[in-house]
């Protein structure tokens, strides 16, 4: 334990050495940038157009509704603890929150020293980016055009940062109930390492693989769901099931959590998916729009699917539904219209309904059910995309048809057989080192007591 | 002296207070509990995943009432809680040895 907490106190140690420095280098940089800019303005075009134009071309708008989008999204990683804690018995409630909450901390400062560059710096073989916006080196204030021409940098950086967040712990509702607390924060930091950022490169980044094939994902349905949801099937395949699975009644111990949990979500689901534009105007709106849409048109399809099979109206399968729709939707929210949305969200609802029930067969312990919703969800949404995506919505997209519709299958497989074969590797690696599961003494005690000594609710 | 424990549905405890008191019952004790008899448990169903949950909610009341009272508060219970289906729940009844008010040390029937 002393050696984890000399290393990161060593970690925060460099990282402050390194700011000063990359202080020092980031005033060098401003100077030589407005140095090559004035030169090339003036080699390029008359002296006076280039006082027309000014050098920064940031939108105060623009600078605005993202920095509202960073937030809203901000807010989905405390949100998604509470839906996950509300799903779990009450003596983990704690623990599983953590696990959503501490990544805000951990994803939060290897963001900035190494992640942001690995995913958005500058190209290698269209796989990784390099390492040269290490310690956010180079990341101002000035827009970055190749990114967003409207918005300082760092803007972009941060509402990228708050998808790298939520992204692992997502994961963590496949595993509930039975990780060790150690090895959670070192699996979150090797899997961004080497699963989020090398995505994140391939569909977003400049030169990445996919970009360059044309595969669209607006908001992140390959990046984010399907990788969250893969890798989770990875991590129940390593860790198996609960103590108890199957014997004992493992009910939600808190809905009211679980509700209040869905509503945040949804609500920074608008910032997650309308933020991707990148730009307040348009194209914001119509993602705002047809992320509400598919989310209303799920929750309908998933609660009358139980209804019908099961004989209730649950208030979880209402809760369920609505994720499912804003994964299902997520891919496709730039490029598809508000009816395209309702069909995306039905189908969200239903095919993840249908994944739920089928675990159960198949009997894996996908606590959560994070490979059911998020990776169903995130496919369907994928491929949706390339069905129903139009330039009507966003001309830089595409439409619909059965050339897109193999980019996109190209581009989710990939996600898919890249995420689940690093993550299986890398679990089991950590699993040889340190053990992934907590004993069964601290299982039956619950997580709230063994790993953090607290508990939950004291009345 | 005696004590009259009954196990009755949750929602009754208000009514059987308020017969209670009208029979001039000056005190009465319930607690919430869980537990199984005949009416069995009930299925519960999350995310398609049905739970049966065998104990039942219950409450629990407990009088401490003079000998003579005791007939007089089994009849007001049952009068009040009978519904004639599985589930209305169980009435017990004990000896008390002492009964001792704190404030004043009373002791015995001054104490109820």
């Amino acid at each position: 334990m002393k050696k984890v907490l000399f290393t990161m106190l060593f970690c925060f140690i460099s990282l402050f050495a390194f700011n000063i420095i990359q202080a020092e280098d980031l005033t060098g940089i401003q100077e030589e940038n407005a140095v090559v800019e004035t030169t090339s303005a003036a080699s390029v075009a008359e002296p006076t157009e280039a006082v027309v134009t000014p050098a920064s071309t940031i939108d105060t708008g623009d600078t605005a509704f993202m920095l509202v989008c960073s937030a809203l999204v901000m807010l989905m990683t405390p949100g998604l603890a509470l839906f996950y804690g509300g799903m779990v018995r009450r003596k983990n409630v704690l623990g599983t929150m953590m696990q959503s909450f501490v990544a805000l901390g951990v994803v939060t400062i290897a963001w900035v020293i190494y992640g942001y560059s690995l995913a958005f710096g500058p190209d290698i073989g269209h796989l990784i980016g390099s390492l040269k916006w290490a310690f956010l080196n180079g990341v101002g204030l000035d827009p970055n055009p190749d990114y967003s021409a409207t918005i300082p940098h760092q803007l972009f950086m941060i509402f990228q940062m708050m998808f790298a967040v939520l992204t692992p712990a997502l994961i963590t509702g496949a595993f509930a109930e039975r990780f060790k607390f150690k090895s959670y924060l070192i699996f979150l930091v090797v899997w961004l390492t080497f699963v989020y950022c090398p995505l994140a490169h391939w569909v977003w980044g400049v030169d990445g693989w996919i970009r360059n094939l044309g595969g669209l994902d607006f908001a992140g349905g390959l990046v984010v769901h399907i990788a969250s949801g893969t890798s989770a099937l990875a991590t129940i395949l390593v860790i198996g099931t609960r103590r108890g699975y199957k014997k004992e009644n493992m009910p939600p111990h808190s809905l009211p959590l679980t509700l209040l949990g869905t509503a945040l979500l949804w609500f920074g689901w608008f910032g997650f998916n309308a933020g991707s534009a990148l730009s307040a105007g348009q194209l914001s709106a119509s993602a705002f729009v047809v992320t509400h849409i598919a989310a209303g048109a799920a929750v309908l399809a998933w609660m009358c699917a139980e209804w019908l099979i099961r004989g209730k109206a649950t208030v979880l399968g209402a809760l369920s539904g609505a994720v499912a729709g804003l994964v299902a939707i997520t891919p496709g929210s730039g490029f598809v219209t508000p009816i395209s949305s309702v069909f995306i969200g039905i189908a969200g609802g239903l095919v993840c309904f249908f994944a739920v029930n089928m675990k159960e067969k198949l009997g894996y312990d996908d606590s959560l059910d994070v490979v059911g919703v998020h990776g169903v969800g995130g496919m369907v949404g994928a491929l949706l995309t390339g069905v129903f995506a139009t330039t009507l919505v966003n001309s830089a997209g595409a439409n619909g048809s059965f050339a897109l519709l193999k980019i996109q299958m190209i581009s989710v497989v990939a996600a898919i057989v890249y995420s689940f074969i690093v993550s299986f590797i890398l679990l089991k690696i950590i699993d040889k080192m340190f053990g992934l599961r907590v004993t069964d003494k601290e299982e039956l005690q619950g997580l709230d007591l063994s790993q953090h000594g607290e508990s939950g609710y004291r009345f | 002296m005696k004590k009259v424990s009954a196990i009755i549905k949750p929602y009754m405890v208000e009514d059987v207070k308020n017969a209670l008191k009208a029979i001039d019952v000056n005190g009465l004790t319930k607690s919430n509990v869980e537990g199984f008899g005949k009416q069995g448990g009930h299925k519960e169903i999350y995310r398609s995943k049905e739970y049966c949950v065998q104990f039942v909610v219950k409450a629990k009341i407990e009088v401490i009432v003079q000998d003579e009272m005791v007939d007089k508060v089994i009849d007001v219970i049952i009068k009040t809680t009978r519904s004639g289906e599985i589930g209305d729940g169980k009435i017990f009844v004990y000896p008390v040895e002492r009964v001792i008010r704190i404030r004043t040390g009373e002791e015995g029937d001054k104490a109820i």
